[in-house]
C-alpha cells in the first residue's frame, strides 16, 4: 500500500541552529501515526514544514502527499490539498460563536452576505460528527478546553481533512476528555482519515497508535510498529532520550549546608479560571548552597509554581506556606518576596524579563534601584560601577553598558537577567529555563554562574525542560506533572529514563 | 599624524549625530521656524514685547507638557488636561470673587483640588486597568460640565490685583535703572553659567570614565549656543519690563521635571514601566502606585496651568481650557515621545511647545485665519512623528 504522507530527507536550518536534519516520516492511508520526542527535539518544526508555515524553499527535502510531490507555499495551500493542523494553542476566536468559528474565513456567503440558516445547519452536522453536544449559536469562551478542540476538529472536517495533524492535543483535557478525543481519532481512522498524533503522553500512543515515530535532536531515530506487540514504554523512552552525556557541565564545589528554604502545601488556582487548580498541594526544601531542579513537560506547572511564590505573580487563592532559616516570610506582592530575599529569573526574558528599549546599565539596576541611589536620586557613577562590574564578572559580551538590550544575543541577555536578579542580593533564586534558546558555550558559562551562586551559599531552584541539564548541575530533582510534585530523587541516583518513567507513571494514577 | 586623528574623529562625529540626529533636529527645527517668522513678520518675533508675550501664552501649554510627559512615556495619555485647567479656574474665581478668599489659600486649594482630580482619575487607569483615553475621555465631559456649573454659565471676574501678578507681574528691579532691567540680565548670566557649569562638570566626569561620546566641537559649540540663547533672551526681556513671574516658575518646574526624569528612581521607574510594564512589575516595581502618582502629579500641573491662565485673562470663562489637551499631547509628540511608551524627554516636550507656540504667535502676526493656522500645526505633527517613524525603520 502506497502512503499518503511521505516526507524525505528533511533538514530545517535556523540561523546558527539546525532544527531538523535529514528526517523521514511516512504515513499510511488510515493510519494513527504517534510522533514522540523530547522538548525542543523537533516535532513542532517538522509540523510546520508539513503545513506550510516554513514554505517551499526554506528547507531541503521533499514532501508527497496522495503520491504527488507537494509545494506548499502557505497554510492554505495545505489546507486545500486536505492537511490540516491543529495547533497546541488553540486558533479561536473566544468571543465568536461555534458555528461562526467554523464557517471564519470560509463563509457560507453570496456576495459577502453571510447565510447564517445554512452555517447553522452545517455546524449542526458537524458538532454531530464530533459528538459535540452544544449549540452552534454557544460562544467559545463558554465551553471547556475538552470542547474547544472537538470545535477545532469540526473546523477541520469542513474543509474536508484527509490527513489531520494534532500537536499536543490532550496536554490540557481532563482524562474523560482526552479518552473521548482519542475515540474520536479512532473513529475517523475507520472512515479513512489519517492522523498524526504529537504527544508526551505514552500510554495515550501505546493505546491509539498504530506506528510511532521517534524524534530526537532533529533526526529521525526510530520507526516503530505497535501492532507487532513489541513496542513498549520502556523501548519508546529509551529511543526518545538515548544521548550519550559528554562533559558539557562545568565541575561543581558547592557544599550544600542546612535547608533554608521551605514551601509547604502550596496550592494555586489558576487567574482566570477560579475553578481549575494549576498546583496541588506542592511541597519542597533547598538547602544552602544547593542546586535543586524542577523536571518536567510543558505545562507541568513548574512555572506557574514559580511565580506564584515569587509575590504571587501567577494564579488566584494561594494557599500554603513559605519559610526561609524556618521562619515564615510574606510573599504576597513582588516587592514583599524580593525584600524576604526571593529573585525568579523569567523563562521569557523578551516579554518579563527586560526593558529592551533600554540599555544594559538600566536593565541590571531596575531592581534594585534603592542601593545606587540616596533619597530617591540615582547617583549614576555608582550605578555605571555596578553595571561595568557585572559586564565583567559575567562576561557579558557587548560594546559597552550602554548598549541597548535588544541587540544583544540570547545568551548575553540572559546574562543581564541574572545581573539583575544578583545585584538584588537575594538568598534563595529561581531560574526559570535559564538557558532556552542560547547556545552550548553561553550554556556552559550560565552552568559555572550558576554553580558560583551555591558556592557562594545561596540556595537555587532551577526549572528546565532538558533532562540533561537539570541531570548535569543539580544536587536534586524533583519531578513535576500536571500540578504535583511526583518523584524527588538524587541527582546522582536519577537518570532520564527515571525521570520519564515518573511522569508517565503519575498519568495513569 | 595629524591625517590619522582626523581619520578617527570624522567617523566618530558621524556616528554621533546620527545616533543623536532626533535631539539636534528638534532644536534647529525650533530655531529654523523662529528665523522664519523673523523674517516673514518683518522682526516682530524678536521685539522684546513679543516675546514676552510668547512666554506668557504658552506658560500654560509648557506646563502641563511635563506632566503629560510622564504620562506618555508610562505608556498612557491624558485628555483632560484642558477641562480640568478650565474647571479649575473657574473654582478659583467662585473663591475668590464671589466668597471672597485670599488668593493664597485659593491657589493653594486648587491645586490640591487638581491633584485629587488626578488621583481620581489615576485611581482607575491604576488600579481598575480602564484604559487612560476612556478615564480621561469621561474626566474631559465631567470637568467642562463642572466648569459651567460652577461659574452658572456666565464669566467670573475680575481677581484681586496680587492674584493677577501670577501672570501680569514681573519680577522687580533691584537695580532701578530705567529702561533696562539689570536684573534680569544678571539672573539670565547667573543661570547661563550655571548651566554652563554642570555640563561641563558633567563630561569632565565621563572624561575621567572614559565615557565622553560626544565630539569636543559639538560639546563646545552646543555650550556656545546656550549661552548665546540664554543671554540673548535676557537681554531682550531686559530691554522690555523684566522676567515674568511665571517664567520663573515654568523655568523652575522644567529644571525639576528634568531632574526626575533623569535623575531619581521615580522617573528611572516610569521609563522602565513604559518601556516594558511586565518587566517592571516582575523587578519589585509596584507599577499601579506609579501609575497613580504620575496622574497625581499631571493634575497638580493641569490646575496650575487653570490658575496662570485665568490670571491671565482677569477673569474665568466657562470656555477658558478649550483644546488645550491637544496642543499639550501635540507638543509631545512633536517633541518625540513615543505612543508605545517608553521613549520621550522632558526638554523634547518642552521645544515641541514652543514649535507649536511660537507658530500660533507668528501666525497670528502675519494675520493666517484660525481655520489654516489649525491645518498648517496638525500638518506639523503630521510631519514630525512621521519623520521619526521614517527614520526609526531605516535605522
Amino acid at each position: 500500500m502506497q502512503p499518503i504522507l511521505e516526507m524525505r530527507g528533511i533538514t530545517k536550518t535556523f540561523p546558527g541552529v539546525k532544527a531538523l536534519t535529514d528526517v523521514n516520516l511516512s504515513v499510511m492511508p488510515a493510519e494513527i501515526h504517534a510522533v514522540v520526542g523530547e522538548n525542543g527535539a523537533g516535532k513542532s518544526t517538522l509540523m510546520k514544514v508539513l503545513s506550510g508555515v516554513y514554505p517551499h524553499g526554506t528547507y531541503d527535502g521533499q514532501i508527497f502527499f496522495e503520491g504527488v510531490e507537494r509545494k506548499f507555499a502557505t497554510i492554505k495551500d495545505s489546507e486545500d490539498t486536505g492537511v490540516i493542523i491543529i495547533h497546541q494553542e488553540l486558533a479561536l476566536v473566544p468571543l465568536l460563536s461555534i458555528a461562526e468559528n467554523i464557517f471564519l474565513g470560509h463563509e457560507t456567503a453570496t456576495r459577502g452576505v453571510i447565510d447564517w440558516f445554512e452555517a447553522f445547519k452545517r455546524t449542526q452536522g458537524l458538532l454531530k460528527k464530533v459528538g459535540l453536544k452544544e449549540h452552534p449559536n454557544t460562544l467559545i469562551t463558554n465551553i471547556g478546553t475538552g470542547k474547544q478542540q472537538l470545535v477545532e476538529i469540526a473546523k477541520a472536517l469542513n474543509k474536508s481533512v484527509k490527513l489531520l495533524i494534532l500537536d499536543e492535543p490532550t496536554s490540557s483535557l481532563n482524562e474523560t476528555d482526552s479518552n473521548a478525543l482519542l475515540t474520536l481519532l479512532q473513529e475517523f481512522k475507520s472512515q479513512g482519515i489519517s492522523s498524526v498524533l504529537i504527544t508526551h503522553k505514552l500510554n495515550e500512543v501505546m493505546k491509539v497508535a498504530d506506528r510511532i515515530t521517534v524524534i530526537r535532536d532533529g533526526r529521525t531515530v526510530d520507526t516503530l510498529d505497535v501492532t507487532t506487540g513489541e513496542v513498549n514504554e520502556d523501548r519508546i523512552i529509551k529511543a526518545m532520550v538515548g544521548r550519550e552525556l559528554t562533559d558539557r557541565y562545568p565541575p561543581r564545589h558547592a557544599k550544600v549546608l542546612d535547608t533554608i528554604f521551605e514551601v509547604k502545601n502550596w496550592n494555586v488556582f489558576h487567574p482566570l479560571h477560579a475553578e481549575r487548580q494549576m498546583i496541588k498541594n506542592v511541597s519542597f526544601e533547598v538547602k544552602k548552597g544547593e542546586v535543586v531542579g524542577i523536571a518536567g513537560l510543558m505545562g507541568a506547572g513548574r512555572t506557574e509554581l514559580a511565580m506564584s511564590i515569587f509575590g504571587g505573580a501567577y494564579g488566584q487563592k494561594i494557599t500554603g506556606e513559605v519559610r526561609l532559616h524556618g521562619k515564615a516570610i510574606d510573599v504576597s506582592t513582588i516587592p514583599k518576596a524580593m525584600d524576604a530575599g526571593l529573585a525568579y529569573a523569567t523563562e521569557d526574558r523578551k516579554t518579563f524579563g527586560l526593558v529592551l528599549i533600554d540599555h544594559i546599565k538600566h536593565n541590571v539596576t531596575l531592581a534594585n534601584l534603592e542601593s545606587v541611589s540616596a533619597r530617591g536620586v540615582i547617583d549614576d557613577l555608582h550605578e555605571l560601577t555596578v553595571a561595568n562590574k557585572y559586564r565583567k564578572d559575567l562576561a557579558i559580551r557587548c560594546s559597552g553598558v550602554f548598549q541597548t538590550t535588544v541587540n544583544l544575543s540570547g545568551g548575553n541577555q540572559q546574562k543581564v537577567v541574572l545581573s539583575k536578579w544578583l545585584f538584588s542580593g537575594p538568598e534563595v533564586l529561581i531560574l526559570d529555563e535559564p538557558t532556552r534558546g542560547i547556545d552550548v558555550g553561553a550554556k556552559y558559562e550560565i552552568y559555572g554562574i550558576i554553580n558560583k551562586l551555591a558556592e557562594e551559599g545561596k540556595a537555587v531552584i532551577v526549572i528546565s525542560s532538558e533532562m540533561p541539564e537539570l541531570l548535569g548541575i543539580s544536587d536534586r530533582i524533583y519531578v513535576m506533572n500536571d500540578g504535583r510534585f511526583v518523584a524527588e530523587m538524587p541527582s546522582k541516583e536519577a537518570t532520564q529514563e527515571k525521570i520519564m518513567r515518573a511522569i508517565m507513571k503519575s498519568w495513569e494514577s | 599624524m595629524s591625517d590619522v586623528t582626523t581619520a578617527q574623529d570624522r567617523p566618530d562625529m558621524v556616528r554621533f549625530i546620527k545616533a543623536n540626529i532626533r535631539d539636534y533636529a528638534l532644536l534647529l527645527s525650533l530655531l529654523a521656524i523662529m528665523i522664519f517668522f523673523q523674517f516673514t513678520t518683518g522682526g516682530t518675533l524678536f521685539k522684546p514685547v513679543n516675546m514676552t508675550n510668547l512666554i506668557l501664552q504658552n506658560s500654560y501649554i509648557v506646563i502641563m507638557a511635563l506632566g503629560m510627559l510622564l504620562i506618555i512615556v508610562a505608556g498612557h495619555i491624558d485628555l483632560s488636561v484642558g477641562s480640568v485647567s478650565g474647571f479649575v479656574g473657574a473654582v478659583a474665581a467662585v473663591m475668590m470673587v464671589n466668597w471672597k478668599l485670599d488668593p493664597l489659600t485659593t491657589s493653594v486649594a486648587c491645586l490640591a483640588l487638581g491633584a485629587v482630580i488626578g488621583g481620581a482619575q489615576g485611581y482607575f487607569v491604576a488600579y481598575y486597568k480602564i484604559p487612560a483615553f476612556i478615564v480621561t475621555l469621561a474626566g474631559m465631559l465631567v470637568f467642562k460640565g463642572l466648569a459651567l456649573t460652577v461659574l452658572g454659565g456666565a464669566s467670573v471676574g475680575p481677581f484681586p490685583p496680587s492674584f493677577q501678578l501670577l501672570s501680569s507681574g514681573f519680577i522687580p528691579d533691584v537695580f532701578g535703572i530705567s529702561g533696562f532691567n539689570l536684573l534680569a540680565l544678571v539672573i539670565g548670566a547667573i543661570v547661563t553659567g550655571v548651566i554652563v557649569f554642570f555640563n561641563f562638570k558633567e563630561r569632565r566626569n565621563q572624561q575621567e570614565h572614559g565615557l565622553a561620546e560626544e565630539p569636543d566641537v559639538i560639546f563646545y559649540g552646543r555650550n556656545l549656543l546656550v549661552a548665546v540663547a540664554f543671554l540673548g533672551f535676557a537681554i531682550l526681556m531686559a530691554s522690555y519690563k523684566g522676567l515674568p513671574n511665571v517664567l520663573v516658575v515654568m523655568f523652575a518646574l522644567i529644571a525639576l521635571f528634568v531632574f526626575i526624569t533623569t535623575r531619581t528612581t521615580f522617573g528611572r521607574r516610569v521609563y522602565a514601566m513604559g518601556g516594558n510594564e511586565k518587566a517592571a512589575k516582575l523587578s519589585g516595581i509596584d507599577t499601579e502606585r506609579m501609575t497613580f502618582m504620575i496622574f497625581v502629579i499631571m493634575g497638580a500641573l493641569a490646575a496650575l496651568a487653570g490658575l496662570i491662565f485665568a490670571a491671565r485673562l482677569n477673569v474665568a470663562t466657562p470656555k477658558a481650557g478649550l483644546g488645550f489637551e491637544l496642543e499639550v499631547i501635540a507638543a509631545c509628540f512633536i517633541g518625540g515621545a513615543a505612543v508605545t511608551g517608553g521613549v520621550g524627554k522632558i526638554i523634547g516636550a518642552v521645544i515641541g511647545a514652543f514649535i507649536i507656540g511660537v507658530m500660533n504667535n507668528g501666525m497670528s502676526i502675519l494675520g493666517v485665519g484660525i481655520d489654516w493656522q489649525q491645518v498648517i500645526k496638525g500638518a506639523v505633527l503630521m510631519l514630525a512623528v512621521f519623520l521619526d517613524v521614517y527614520y526609526k525603520n531605516k535605522g
